[in-house]
């Protein structure tokens, strides 16, 4: 079956005084219709710009898409026109983001923000919208839904501004969800709600969800499939299970290294070892390395690192993939 | 409603403001029964000319020089004076609104364009400009209030444009964008409703700085000659101001009171609907 989304060899670039940098340089990944796929990196790795990159939103100038296709429903979304473009957003691919607080529009009550999108992309009348506006935010568990459409964003807690705006998102049932790190502003109880909100109105709607995070937790419990980013370029994609069982590339060795862990080693007056940490830092746009982007930070790197431009090979049985030259060998090393 | 309630409570708070807002009401009540109170012509020639106030009961504001009942033109200017000021705001309103969002919005060359042309505009000092187009063009209620937009748009294009500008960053308007609406309805039901509060502040301003233009022009006998004007009465009176100052001071004080009026319901208007002084 053909992936309902497939990115290939995207490239984003945003041109400034000092040069054109690639913020997403050769990205792939497919997201399958039904599954939750994650994009996981630290910040400044790109996956943002992914995202924006597939409805494309990056503002431009300065960014600008140079390069890939990204075939959705077996379209390539780069090919469409502005109008064409338009009927995508909010009507097949929904889109939510950060900051809950800004991202509803002040001046106009919760009902009025989900029927606009109604009216948008349907002829549905006043009565009908607003029928459907009752329904979504009963479905994203928001009591009191017929007293709430006539509410003004302020009037809620951000985890309720949040499922707001995922009833939003869903107005026009679409086929894929784009979550941008969709609880980062929000309080950890809050986010686990949000999350397992998420997680059943994608089983219950059939939707797939992209779902953009660096909190490897979030993608362990939600997530079927997953590409960590490095600088700009997908180092490791596999299934969640064997990425965590049996992580690839150094990169993601190194974070889940990092993870706190109960089982995590004391010393010997009881209190916790500090936790491991990837050393270095990632290297800025302007000073990217010629070979692998990790070699300066990567405990494995070999001579041939500096200069190999290395890309995601498919590794064992096809199912996964690492931008390692050592891959194979550090797979022997684990095993 | 709830809202209108709560805005008027947080208006109400303002003394001076309801103060003016009362003057307004009161002008526009004088604008209203001016046909009713002054049947005929306020033109005509009717009266004794140099009546004092209060020295004919017929006449209780006294006649003008050629025997025109004050009364009766001050009643009708303040029709005249109300119609211009209006509509020469809606005009610099809707003129300022469409050039700043633009600009504001595409932000780029057409911003640059646009600014440009706004900043031009602003180096003309603005009553020469209107008196220049008024003398170029016939003199009438259309010209004046063409002159007058012409010349008052550019601060609101400039506060709209600004507004834009950090409006169009917010994360609504992107959610917007993912939700596919076009740039027409971003603008018109996104950004606009949120930029509205101050260009209502400032319509109130401009239109009392209208009607002083228009009494300006019309004192300098640039007004249209076929309706009666405020400024009017004052330039006419103007020769006779040593015997009878009455003619000139009595249209003076209702501009004056037109202006101070509009510009109390302005202030009002920037305390009740400024967000940050809201929280008090």
């Amino acid at each position: 079956m053909a992936p309902l989304l497939d990115v290939r060899d995207l490239t984003t670039q945003f041109f400034t005084q000092k040069g054109a940098f690639a913020a997403v340089d050769k990205v792939s990944f497919k997201v399958n219709a039904g599954e939750t796929m994650a994009l996981v990196g630290e910040s400044g790795c790109g996956k943002s710009v992914t995202a924006a990159s597939i409805l494309r939103l990056v503002p431009d100038p300065p960014g600008r898409i140079t390069g890939g296709e990204i075939i959705f429903e077996g379209k390539d979304l780069l090919s469409l026109s502005m109008r064409e473009m338009r009927k995508v957003r909010g009507g097949r691919i929904g889109m939510i983001f950060q900051e809950p607080m800004t991202s509803l529009n002040p001046v106009f009550t919760i009902g009025d923000q989900i029927t606009e999108s109604l009216r948008e992309h349907r002829t549905i009348s006043r009565a009908d919208a607003e029928r459907r506006a009752i329904e979504l935010l009963d479905l994203v568990r928001i009591p009191d839904a017929r007293r709430q459409i006539h509410n003004y964003p302020h009037r809620l807690s951000g985890g309720m501004r949040q499922r707001a705006m995922i009833a939003m998102a869903l107005a026009c049932d679409p086929v894929l969800l784009i979550a941008d790190e969709p609880t980062t502003a929000l309080d950890v109880t809050t986010q686990a709600q949000i999350l397992e909100l998420l997680d059943e109105l994608k089983r219950r709607l059939g939707m797939a969800i992209l779902l953009i995070t660096h909190d490897l937790g979030v993608v362990a419990e939600y997530a079927q499939s997953v590409l960590v980013m490095y600088a700009g370029r997908g180092v490791e994609a596999a299934k969640v299970e064997d990425l965590f069982r049996q992580p690839m590339h150094p990169y993601t060795r190194g974070l889940l290294a990092a993870l706190p862990h109960p089982d995590d080693k004391v010393d010997s007056e009881g209190r916790p070892l500090p936790l491991n940490e990837i050393s270095g830092m990632v290297p800025a746009l302007d000073a990217m390395p010629a070979g692998c982007r990790f070699e300066p930070r990567c405990s494995y790197a070999v001579p041939a690192c500096k200069t190999a431009d290395v890309r995601l090979e498919v590794l064992a049985g096809g199912l996964r993939s690492a931008a390692c030259l050592r891959a194979a060998e550090i797979d022997q090393d684990q095993s | 409603m709830r809202n209108a309630l709560a805005f008027w409570n947080r208006f109400r708070r303002n003394r001076a403001a309801v103060f003016g807002l009362f003057i307004v009401f009161a002008i526009i009540l004088v604008a209203i029964a001016a046909p009713f109170l002054y049947p005929d012509d306020p033109m005509g020639m009717v009266a004794q000319p140099f009546l004092w106030p209060l020295q004919d009961p017929e006449f209780p504001f006294g006649s003008d020089s050629l025997g025109r009942d004050l009364g009766a033109q001050i009643f009708h200017g303040a029709h005249v004076s109300l119609l211009i000021g209006a509509t020469a705001t809606i005009a610099s309103v809707v003129i300022g609104v469409t050039i700043g969002s633009l600009a504001g919005y595409y932000g780029g060359w057409v911003d640059d364009v646009l600014m440009r042309f706004t900043e031009v505009v602003q180096t003309i000092p603005p009553f020469i400009m209107t008196i220049i187009v008024v003398a170029i063009f016939h003199s009438t209620i259309g010209t004046i209030v063409a002159a007058i937009s012409i010349v008052s748009w550019p601060s609101v294009a400039r506060l709209v444009r600004a507004e834009f500008l950090t409006l169009r960053e917010r994360e609504f308007v992107q959610a917007g964008i993912v939700m596919g609406m076009s740039d027409f309805r971003l603008i018109v039901t996104q950004i606009l409703p949120n930029s509205m509060t101050p260009v209502i502040i400032a319509a109130s301003l401009m239109m009392a700085s209208s009607i002083l233009i228009e009494a300006g022009l019309a004192f300098l006998g640039l007004g249209d000659p076929n309706v009666v004007s405020w400024g009017a009465i004052i330039g006419a009176g103007r020769e006779a101001i040593r015997e009878a100052w009455y003619i000139s001071a009595l249209p003076g004080i209702a501009i004056i009171a037109a202006v101070l009026g509009l510009n109390l319901v302005g202030e009002g208007l920037n305390d009740a609907l400024n967000p940050r002084l809201r929280r008090r």
